[in-house]
């Protein structure tokens, strides 16, 4: 279903449009034949109006008497008396007055076109023919043939050339017929490009989201990438197709009838298009108008949705601070606004349509004035008019449909740039020239970080120099408080981010050296958010590796201590794991640690549960986190300090900063940031 | 649907009145349209009319086509007031019946579908007024005054009509069959695809941990397709309906002409007459039918959506309301107390009890502690003071008084909320502190920067470009969660409250500012009274008297010190945050 977008501005509109049009390329051949498909169409419609015409004229041509053949049965008639009276004494004053015999005497039977109509018949004609006025015909002259003597209506009786008609009927019905067969034809072509160049955007955009660096997510919100996906390229499936289809089929009808209007008669074609152009001035502004409100109509309705969110989400405050008259009020003023914009923009947008239809009534107007004026003077015959009648439709119709086409045409630009915009996103660098790896089963374990300095912001250098050596199957817990930039190390690690100087190894190896799949190849990664796809507890654990037995996830399962929790579900590793069920957010993270279990890594890195977990659960999972880091280097990220006191290292982070580094006895002994957190907890 | 319209007020009422005899007006203009047309028509075909005669004519015609356009042009004016007027209206009433809501029925709907109801669904509405309403009256009025034109003036032709109209309602009714559900499918695949694509984003770092992009993008390909497979056949379905549209309507003119000739030649000489002014007539008032029916089948495609959203509006519109107002406004003669008397709650629908048999009494200035594991109740027992929730059996009494007695306002005049996510409004930082209305002055700047100060957010709110002038983006994107907290509680200081209640409010924050924060607020409300729920055994440990919960039931009440000794549920929490050896230092 179309959707009621308001066209929004655009910058580059004819950039964009291009660039749509160029990325339709894989179907320029369905696209081609379905545009001829649509010319063919339209040229049909331009010319059914004249074969139409000519079946009206065949019938109307049935309904006029042979008057010719009146002609010469008058003139047989009227020739015979004539001579017949020749030389009688008295002069024939009135026909009808005389007697029979006389009457008899006076005609002679004569024959048109083989029928024979004898003196009786005729005397009837006379009798009726005289109770003519001079200048009366048509439908009196109608009425008095049905009163004429069979022999004469034969003769006279208007003959409907059936033979004719079928023809003409045969050709118009063939027009209609192959007009809505292209059309057909054409609509499905059309749908397949549409709906498929749509699903290819999407494919696009999906497969874009994984090339982007982190930094991208962490400054966009979720909601606008999924508004691209769903939104935007919806908008511009469903109107692209139908929208080029419009542009053409109408494109061809507005020229069309221009071409013919001209070659037809040139000054009735300036009388057609002067009425024409008055309208179409007055609907340009109208739409210029209503296009502003429709912006400004979008601005409102998102003002409205911003502050319905943030008090109907903020509603307990907004209860318990009484704020309810301050928000109503508010929440007036932008919907009176609303309103306002409602009023005006539906409403110039709605008399787009009268207006366009009474330009086509004025144009037919103008032309039968000017017609009948020129047709006065001779210069043209009545068949033009009627010619011209059916032009001004074909004319005005097809324009107030490309006038929409290009409005809707901007709302597709602009959800096309939007689209554009997100394609055009820099990408993570390209590391398919890298030669060297690290096989992950024979990897020692060792990490070294070698004076790193990193930013997010070029400019503000956040780890100034920061050097440390790890040895394999160490711990080193990263502690600080919340915000603190604690997975920024995770980011440096897993290559998420580039780090702006200095260098960090892996084995030996720079990690600048390494492709980011084959680190991540080298690492088990369990974060806080518990993510979970919506699937089953199988699909989930497995994720993306191949070849694992549901042994093995057993086997893990009970490692973790979550095997228990999958028995009493009623699917067991079927169960579906989605938003709104009954795992808790605890054995949620439970799953998580079992999943980065499944294949054996040497790196570890491990973002504490925190509060939200029940006591119990938690145990839980602070023991299955202790099993996973047996035997691998970890990095945990703590949020209770009395978990890392065994630590080998322990970094103490504060906005961004690693401030102090060394191990929980050196830290304590220093007094210095991290005794100050460690011993907060105790004070009042 | 109708429920709905029954908000309709007189004055719009009145509005549709004139838009109905403004239609039937405009379409008995438009139907004289023709007559002119074909009057010009002959005047043209015929030798010797004079200019004035066809002047006459294109005159009254332009007459009739100025007449129909001011009409169309006033039944879009009304319109457009009228579905305006009404989406204000609806919009105002959804939005001042949910901001009477309690939390029970803020949850039964959920926030997001709330917000939905209020702009889309009256969207939807608007929609249908404003095209649906003169679609509504022109098309019968259009059908029915075309059928008078044409009525018992000719079976054969009449019999083409009909089956021109049964062939196009057909078409259209099976069109909108096989449409219709796929469409509520859309709709489910659309949500799932934006599932899919939340899920990749949401856990991108996931994703590229286990190199696993080739396996997400495969289950958005999933989807994709599905959801592409349902939007063909519904394009392909409505691209086969303009195509026979037009073969019908073509067909059935081609065939009225058909028809009246074969008629004509087998009739009278009046007769033929009689009938090719009936074939003029039928191909165009028989059009007029057609083109109604179409009218008609637009709506009722339109119509579901706009009864869905209807029925959604109307749910919201007469749920009731679970927390009522009472009256009391008066003095109390104690201050800064509460009570809980042998109080359980329940959410209406469930069976199991989420607080049970809880009594206490805090007195003023005291500090009031709750712990517990989560689902223990807490948060639940705390929200049963502002009334955001109503005890189902027993009372609670604020100052003496039971809370179900007070004006609400009253009642929240006591009171400084805060609760566990730190809600942030739009505007400026002075706005967010000042926030609300306590029955007093709005609290001045010094007010605001002195409650700031307390609540440790001096430093930041002076650190930023326009200080406390400084604006605060849409829910608060532009400062960190331990800042919106800090700014949170410093709104429930501006107010003096009796009665502080913070739930789960320190989460945010760390442990040094969380103990500064608390220490300083205990000397700058020294009389006031403080109910605080928890998860750091720090956060409370030093409070006048400690609640242990446990699956809603109290299982320990006393300081820490006693608890430590007396209640094993805190003992173990405890435990699980602390050493022993750290419990004993503390």
């Amino acid at each position: 279903m179309p959707r009621d977008r308001a066209p929004e501005k655009v910058k580059d509109l004819k950039g964009t449009l291009l660039r749509l049009f160029k990325n339709l390329n894989k179907w320029r051949y369905m696209m081609i034949v379905a545009a001829i498909l649509a010319m063919i169409a339209a040229m049909l419609s331009t010319i059914a109006p004249n074969k139409l015409a000519d079946v009206t004229d065949v019938i109307t041509e049935g309904l006029k008497p042979n008057t010719e053949n009146i002609k010469k049965v008058s003139e047989k008639i009227y020739g015979n008396i004539l001579i017949n009276s020749a030389g009688k004494e008295y002069i024939i004053l009135d026909f009808n007055d005389l007697p029979y015999e006389k009457k008899i005497e006076l005609l002679d039977p004569i024959t048109i076109d083989g029928v024979d109509i004898s003196e009786d018949d005729q005397i009837k004609y006379i009798s009726i023919a005289s109770t003519m006025k001079e200048d009366e015909m048509s439908e009196d002259l109608l009425i008095k043939l049905d009163e004429m003597p069979n022999s004469i209506k034969k003769v006279i009786e208007p003959k409907l050339d059936m033979n004719e008609l079928k023809y003409r009927a045969i050709i118009l019905g063939i027009i209609y017929l192959l007009n809505s067969l292209f059309g057909l034809c054409e609509g499905l072509l059309m749908a397949y490009v549409g709906i498929g160049y749509s699903k290819n955007l999407r494919k696009g955009i999906s497969k874009k989201i994984n090339k982007l660096p982190l930094k991208y997510f962490d400054n966009h919100e979720t909601g606008d990438v999924l508004s691209r996906v769903t939104n935007d390229v919806d908008t511009i499936g469903i109107n692209m197709s139908d929208n080029i289809t419009s542009l053409i089929t109408n494109v061809t009808l507005f020229l069309g009838s221009i071409i013919m209007m001209f070659v037809t008669n040139w000054i009735m074609a300036f009388t057609a298009i002067a009425a024409s152009i008055i309208g179409f001035i007055i609907s340009f502004i109208l739409l210029k108008k209503s296009q502003k409100y429709f912006v400004e109509r979008q601005k409102q309705l998102g003002d409205l949705n911003g502050h319905i969110e943030e008090i109907f989400s903020g509603h307990n405050v907004v209860k318990a601070y009484n704020g309810e008259e301050e928000a109503l009020k508010e929440f007036d003023r932008i919907n009176n606004n609303l309103y306002n914009c409602n009023r005006k923009s539906q409403f110039l947008s709605g008399i787009m349509q009268p207006i366009m239809h009474f330009i086509g009534n004025f144009g037919y107007v103008a032309v039968c004035v000017v017609g009948s004026l020129l047709v006065m003077n001779n210069m043209t015959t009545f068949g033009t008019i009627v010619a011209f009648m059916i032009y001004v439709r074909l004319f005005t119709n097809p324009l107030s449909r490309i006038a929409q086409a290009l409005t809707t045409m901007q709302s597709i630009a602009a959800a096309g740039e939007r689209v554009f915009e997100f394609m055009d996103e820099e990408e993570v660098s390209d590391e398919s020239h890298m030669k060297e790896k690290i096989n992950k089963k024979k990897a020692i374990g060792n990490i070294e970080f070698k004076n790193v300095k990193f930013g997010y912001d070029e400019n503000k250098t956040i780890i100034k120099d920061f050097s440390a050596n790890v040895k394999a199957g160490q711990k080193i817990a990263i502690v600080g408080p919340t915000g603190a930039g604690k997975t920024t190390m995770v980011n440096l690690l897993m290559k998420f981010y580039e780090i702006n100087d200095g260098d960090i190894l892996i084995d030996g190896k720079s990690i600048k050296e390494l492709s980011r799949e084959n680190i991540h190849d080298l690492f088990i990664m369990v974060l806080q958010d518990t993510w979970l796809f919506e699937g089953t507890i199988r699909d989930n654990l497995k994720f993306n590796r191949s070849g694992v037995t549901d042994e093995k996830i057993w086997d893990i399962c009970k490692t973790v201590g979550v095997d228990h929790f999958i028995k009493t579900l009623p699917g067991g590793l079927d169960s579906m794991v989605g938003d709104n069920d009954s795992i808790s957010s605890g054995q949620k993270q439970l799953l998580t640690i079992a999943r980065g279990m499944i294949e054996d890594e040497p790196f570890l890195i491990l973002d504490e549960a925190t509060s939200n977990v029940d006591t119990r659960t938690e145990e839980l999972v602070q023991k299955a986190m202790d099993k996973l880091t047996v035997g691998r280097t970890s990095f945990i990220i703590a949020h209770r300090l009395s978990t890392i006191k065994n630590a080998d290292l322990i970094l103490v982070m504060n906005e961004g900063n690693i401030v102090e580094q060394g191990t929980h006895e050196e830290l304590l002994k220093k007094n210095g940031f991290y005794s100050k957190l460690y011993n907060s907890q105790f004070q009042q | 649907m109708i429920k709905l319209f029954s908000n309709l007020s007189r004055k719009d009422l009145f509005i549709i009145i004139a838009v109905i005899s403004l239609v039937v007006f405009s379409v008995f203009l438009d139907l004289r349209l023709p007559e002119y047309m074909s009057e010009i028509t002959k005047l043209v075909q015929t030798e010797g009319s004079t200019m004035n005669e066809i002047l006459t004519s294109g005159g009254h015609m332009i007459l009739c086509a100025v007449g129909s356009l001011i009409c169309t042009i006033c039944v879009g004016y009304l319109t457009s007031l009228l579905s305006a007027r009404f989406s204000r209206k609806i919009r105002r009433l959804i939005f001042e019946k949910v901001e009477s809501f309690g939390i029970t029925e803020i949850k039964k709907f959920s926030t997001s579908s709330l917000i939905t109801r209020t702009t889309n669904d009256v969207t939807q509405i608007e929609g249908l007024l404003s095209m649906g309403v003169p679609l509504l009256v022109k098309a019968p009025v259009m059908a029915i005054w075309a059928l008078l034109k044409i009525i018992g003036k000719s079976k054969e032709l009449s019999l083409i009509t009909a089956i021109g109209v049964v062939i196009i309602v057909v078409t259209n009714l099976t069109i909108i069959s096989i449409v219709a559900p796929r469409f509520a499918k859309i709709q489910k695949l659309t949500d799932k695809l934006n599932g899919v694509t939340r899920e990749s984003i949401t856990g991108i770092r996931v994703i590229h941990a286990f190199n696993a992009e080739k396996h997400a993008e495969k289950r958005f390909n999933k989807v994709n397709e599905e959801l592409t497979g349902i939007h063909l056949t519904i394009t392909k379905t409505f691209a086969l309906m303009d195509p026979i549209m037009n073969f019908v309507m073509h067909f059935q003119h081609l065939g009225i002409y058909v028809l009246g000739a074969i008629l004509i030649i087998n009739a009278g000489m009046m007769e033929k007459i009689n009938i090719f002014s009936n074939m003029v007539v039928f191909s165009s008032y028989g059009m007029q039918v057609i083109m109604s029916f179409l009218m008609l089948t637009f709506i009722f495609m339109i119509l579901p959506r706009a009864q869905v959203s209807s029925k959604r509006i109307n749910e919201v519109l007469s749920s009731d309301i679970s927390v009522k107002s009472g009256t009391f406004r008066g003095k109390t003669k104690d201050s800064g107390t509460v009570e809980f008397r042998d109080v359980s709650f329940k959410y209406p629908d469930a069976d199991e009890y989420l607080l049970k048999h809880i009594s206490f009494k805090v007195e003023k200035g005291e500090t009031i502690a709750f712990i517990g594991s989560t689902g223990s109740g807490k948060s639940t027992l705390i929200n049963l003071v502002p009334r955001l929730y109503d005890a189902t059996e027993g009372e609670v009494y604020v100052d003496g008084v039971n809370v179900k007695e007070y004006d609400l306002k009253e009642l929240n005049n006591r009171i400084g909320y805060i609760p566990q996510t730190a809600v942030m409004f739009t505007g400026t930082v002075e706005e967010n502190v000042a926030y609300g209305d306590n029955g007093k002055k709005k609290p001045t700047l010094e007010k605001v920067k002195e409650a700031i100060k307390v609540a440790q957010g001096k430093k930041f709110i002076e650190d930023m470009e326009d200080s406390y002038k400084s604006h605060i983006a849409r829910g608060g994107t532009n400062i960190s969660g331990g800042q919106k907290q800090r700014l949170s509680i410093a709104r429930a200081i501006a107010r003096d409250p009796e009665i502080y209640i913070f739930d789960d409010s320190f989460s945010a924050l760390d442990y040094q500012t969380d103990a500064k924060l608390r220490r300083e607020l205990k000397k700058y409300t020294k009389d006031a009274t403080s109910m605080i729920v928890a998860q750091r055994i720090g956060t409370i440990i030093n409070a006048d008297k400690i609640i242990v919960l446990d699956k809603g039931e109290c299982v320990g009440m006393g300081t820490h010190k006693e608890l430590l000794k007396s209640c094993e549920v805190y003992k173990e929490i405890a435990l699980s945050q602390l050493s022993e050896e750290e419990l004993n230092n503390a």
